[in-house]
This record gives C-alpha cells, structure tokens and sequence, in this order.
C-alpha cells in the first residue's frame, strides 16, 4: 500500500516536474512528501526532537536488499522456474507461493521488470510450440497482474522446445522442459 | 511501433557468408521400382573444367528418383553432340534416353557445354542447348544441364539448380545454412549461439525470412541474401514467430502475441507501416502459410480443440477447417499447384507426413518415420524435404510427392532441422 501510495506521489511529483525528471528525482520527492520541508527549523524553547526514521523507498531501482533476495538461494525469489503437467498450462497449487512472491515483489519495486519464458518439451511442431509455450507464460503472467503486478512490468513470451533444461527424450527430460522461467531485468 | 524497421550487424552475431565445415550427402534408401535407364556419355573435353560435370548430372537425375544410370563403356573416338546416334546401338544398350554433349574452352577463359538429349526409344531427338560458365561454377553448370534433360524427357521443370536453407545445431551453436539442392556448396548466413527456427525463401529467392532468438526471446528476421543485411521486421512485445511470404514477396504473415495469445498478423516485408491482423481467437493460430495463387493461407489452429489445420481467405476473414483426421495436424505446406496439402499428422506417438488431396479428401500418410517436421515442396512439386530424426540426430530426408522415393540427408556432426527448398532459379 506504501509503495503505491508513494509511487502515486512520485507520479504527482513526476507531472508537476514535466515528466523531465530522473529515477533520483522520483525517489527524492518520494521522501520529501513525508518528512515535511527540509531545512525546516524546530522552535526556540523545544528540544531538539530527531526527524522520525524514515522507511525510504527508492523507485528508481530495486533496494540492495530485495536484489540480493532475488539471488539468495534461501529466498523464494531465487526460485524461477514453474513446472507443468503435460497438456497443461495453469500454475499448479505447489507453484502458487512462489508465483505470489514474485508478484509481490514487482509490486513493491514498480520500476523492476520481468520476462517470462514460457517452454514445451520436444514433441510435435516447433512453431505450435512457441504458441503453447506462449499460453503457459501469458498465464503465469495474468495471475502476477491479477496479484497487483503492473502489465508493463511482465513481458511473456515463448522459447517452444528451443532451450530445454534436460535433453532427454523420455518424461524425466520432457517434465523439465515444460515450465516458465522468470527473469528479472538485468538479467535477459 | 517504435525501430520497426532496423539493420542491425549483431556484434555476438557472426553474419557472414562462409564455406561451412561439413557437406551434406545423400544415400538413396528406396529407390523405387520404375525407374528410367539413361546413358550420360562422358562429354568430350570436361577433363579442362577440372571436375566431371557428368557425374554431377548423372547423379541429379538419379537423386529425383525417376532415372537409373546406364554404364556406358569407353568409346573412341568420345562422342559429342554432333556425332550421328545410332539409335539401335543405345537400344542395345539398354538406354531409354541418351545424352551427348562436350565441353569446349572459349578464347576469354570460360568454358561452354553443349549437349544434346535423344529419346532413344522413340528414336528423336528432344533438344540441345549451351551454357557457358566459369572453372568456379562447373557445378552449377552441371546443375544445369540435369535441369534441361530432367525438362526434355519428363517435361516438368528440374530442381537441381535451386537451393536449401536449413539449421545446423552443434552443442549450443545454431547456423543457418544454405546449399544446392544436392546439399554440396553449404554456406552459413548467421551463426548464434541462440536458436534459429522457421526459415523461409521469398518468391523470387533472395531473401530469407526466420526466426532467432539472439533477444531471449522470438524475433522475425529478414536477410537478403546479396548484401548480407538483416533487417528486424517483426519485435513486438511478446513472441513474433512463424513468417511465410505472401507471393508478391512484399508481404509477410506472421505470428504475434503482442496483443495476447497467439495471433496472425500481415506485415510488410521492409517493415514498413503497420501490422494488420487477420486472426481473431482465443486460441493459438499459427504457421500461416499462402497457397501459391495467394487467395489462401493455410494455419495451424487449436481452436476446436485440438491442434488443426484450417484456412482463411489471405486478407482475413472465416476460417474453414481442412483437416480432420487424427488429434494433431500442424504444419500445412499448400503444394505449388494447389492441388496438395502436407501437413504433419501424429500418429500413436509418430510424427508423419501425410498429403491431402484437397479436391477429393483423400489423405495418404507418405513417411514411416517417427519424427518428422517441416515439410517443404520441391518448387515442382515432385519432392518434399523434411526433418527427421535418425539414430538420435536430426537430419534432412527427401520423399517423393507420391512416397515411393525416399532419400536422406545425413549430415556430418550436428542436428540438420527446419529445412526450407527454395524457389527456381532464372
């Protein structure tokens, strides 16, 4: 609810500025609207009281922390991938979690985005494949959207049989292949 | 839509036209039972060009299936194109048709070949002809002249002069390749360390269009052949994939999803002006594919279920099933006369080719593989070439438009997949 909120006020701020400003601008108004003016003296006869502590959120790119978490092998953000039954392109329930972290994510960084590759296994027509690979990744997006994900932050799109995780050509192989893979900017 | 159009000289990319490593080779596994017996006498004088262009002519004419070389012994004086055929000679011979020809030197360095072709079994003459052609393309010349006696006697147009475009995998490396029919003189147009699917010859063949994934993500290409420029012509947000060519060779139907889903869209093939699209579903259509008088494009859909092949009028409009056999038809090539349809069609697990007479109905499945894909008309329509899988490796195999005469295409090291046969060459 913060971020919007200050997501809101940095737009705000964005607008009153001509769109001209840069990412620092966004953050930099961001905090502004909730410390009150800078520079602004307390009264003569009150202590000094110390400004409250401010949970700054910077727009302009991910924090260190949540960045870190994308890689941190103990955080469920460092889990891309969602597999599939064969036929099958909803987002099973042991995926659920995961799909909500990552939408949660997006929501609390509006400037990070995301690619996600949908993937088939090998069997049967190359390009029909790009499509079915394409209806696993517009629904792994679709409930990310519908989790409070921005449409502008996720590209879906389809790598078909093309980039399999195992190259097998048994079941063990191709229930590897089947899956999204989320990727983060930066990172395709 | 923002740099619809863009040359790019990728930088991970090698795009370059270079000989490749390996040459394709062609083993003829069935050959067939009717096959017409010819006599390619050696023509006097080819010993100068410093290859055999009756070799490579012999071997044409049986790769189509429909011939079978003749031995012929050593004669002396060689005979020419001018020497008197002694008709009852070649009979005994056990020749059907005759071909005599020579190949002379001209005073500014060229070669020339003359030939004539004979029916020997109605004892006349089908015609004569001379091509004139440098020491570096002898073989084209031979290509040639295959072209000319493949006309005379059967009295449809030859292929061997035309090429194949076709990827190479290796590990991680994909090259996009393309060689004469015959599969000798590969060349690579881009190599990448990404995938490379779906490639396609313009009309008048000098241009390709196809997919590569070098963004992460599908991206149409166009690349012209001549300067080795590519041009992105289809980059929307989301996947852009299948392109075929309309044939006026300045439209392109693709696949798209930038609006949801998997959607046909027509585009100009420069990159110009806007797409336009033509398919209206919540299902996946694609493989767009123009019948040759361009009143049709044939596309795969699953929109009834199952993954079908249907065809709409090419500027849009309702889609007709076509298919309806069978719970997986996918890839339709219309054949260049219309009359054909290939698709791929499963069959308890196999992936097969099959043709559809599309005034009758009557479907005949034409291989007995397991994994076939891409089907491509020769542009006579005689053959399709095809990918298979073979011993585990991906490899290229020609069969006949009828399924008698099958051949394969192995390929030293690396996976052969989605070939394209090119149109005729003027």
């Amino acid at each position: 609810m913060r971020a919007i909120l200050i997501a809101t006020l940095s737009a705000a701020a964005l607008l009153a500025a001509g769109c001209s400003t840069t990412p620092e601008d966004q953050a930099a108004a961001g905090v502004e609207d909730r410390t009150g003016k800078p520079g602004a003296k307390p009264g003569a006869d009150t202590r000094a009281v110390q400004p409250p502590k401010v949970a700054a959120v910077d727009v302009s790119k991910p924090s260190a922390s949540s960045v870190s978490a994308l890689k941190d092998p103990n955080s469920v953000l460092s889990k891309r991938s969602i597999y599939y039954d064969l036929d099958k392109f909803d987002v099973k329930d042991e995926y659920r979690s995961l799909v909500e972290a990552h939408a949660k994510y997006l929501r609390e960084n509006p400037s990070a985005r995301m690619m996600i590759q949908g993937n088939t296994d090998e069997r049967g027509s190359r390009e029909y494949n790009v499509g079915l690979g394409q209806r696993r990744s517009d629904g792994v997006k679709r409930m990310m959207v519908l989790l409070g994900a921005r449409e502008n932050q996720i590209e879906s799109v389809s790598l078909g049989e093309e980039k399999p995780q195992a190259d097998g050509h048994d079941e063990g192989a191709w229930s590897k292949n089947r899956r999204s893979d989320i990727l983060y900017g930066g990172e395709y | 839509m923002p740099n619809l159009v863009r040359t790019l000289i990728g930088l991970a990319l090698l795009v370059a036209v270079a000989q490749a490593r390996a040459q394709l080779e062609i083993i003829v596994t069935d050959p067939g039972a009717q096959r017409s017996p010819i006599a390619v006498v050696p023509f006097a004088g080819e010993a100068a060009v410093g290859s055999s262009l009756t070799q490579i002519v012999r071997a044409d004419l049986e790769r189509s299936g429909l011939f079978r070389g003749v031995e012929v012994p050593p004669l002396a004086p060689p005979p020419t194109e001018n020497t008197p055929v002694n008709y009852g000679e070649w009979r005994s011979r056990l020749a059907d048709a005759l071909v005599l020809g020579s190949v002379v030197t001209r005073p500014d360095g060229r070669f020339e070949v003359r030939f004539r072709v004979y029916d020997i079994v109605k004892q006349a003459p089908l015609g004569a002809i001379a091509y004139v052609f440098t020491k570096e393309n002898a073989r084209a010349a031979a290509h040639r002249v295959a072209d000319f006696v493949y006309e005379k006697i059967t009295g449809e147009k030859g292929v061997f002069s035309t090429q194949i475009a076709y990827v190479v995998r290796r590990g991680a490396a994909f090259e996009l390749q393309i060689a004469d029919a015959d599969g000798e003189r590969s060349q690579y147009l881009l190599r990448s360390n990404e995938p490379i699917i779906s490639p396609v010859w313009s009309p008048e063949g000098r241009r390709i269009a196809y997919v590569s994934f070098e963004s992460k993500k599908p991206v149409v290409y166009v690349h012209h052949l001549e300067d080795r420029r590519r041009q992105v012509v289809a980059s929307f947000r989301g996947s852009n994939s299948a392109p075929a060519w309309a044939p006026d060779g300045k439209t392109l139907a693709v696949v798209l999803s930038v609006d949801g889903g998997s959607q046909l869209f027509l585009l100009n093939a420069d990159g110009s002006g806007a797409r336009r699209r033509i398919s209206n579903s919540n299902s996946i259509d694609t493989e767009p594919r123009f019948s040759n008088d361009g009143k049709w494009i044939y596309f795969t859909s699953d929109r009834g279920g199952s993954p079908q092949v249907y065809r709409m009028p090419s500027g849009g409009g309702e889609p007709q099933r076509v298919t309806f056999e069978g719970s997986y038809n996918v890839s339709p090539r219309p054949s260049p006369d219309g009359r054909v349809l290939a698709y791929v069609t499963r069959n308890a697990g196999k992936f097969q080719v099959a043709l559809l007479d599309l005034s009758n109905r009557q479907v005949q499945v034409i291989t007995d593989s397991d994994h076939d894909e891409s089907p491509s008309f020769a542009p006579n329509g005689r053959m399709i070439l095809l990918a298979t899988v073979i011993g585990g490796r991906g490899v290229l195999s020609a069969v006949s438009a009828d399924g008698r005469i099958k051949q394969r295409l192995p390929f030293a090291g690396g996976d052969v997949r989605e070939p394209a046969w090119g149109p005729f060459i003027e």
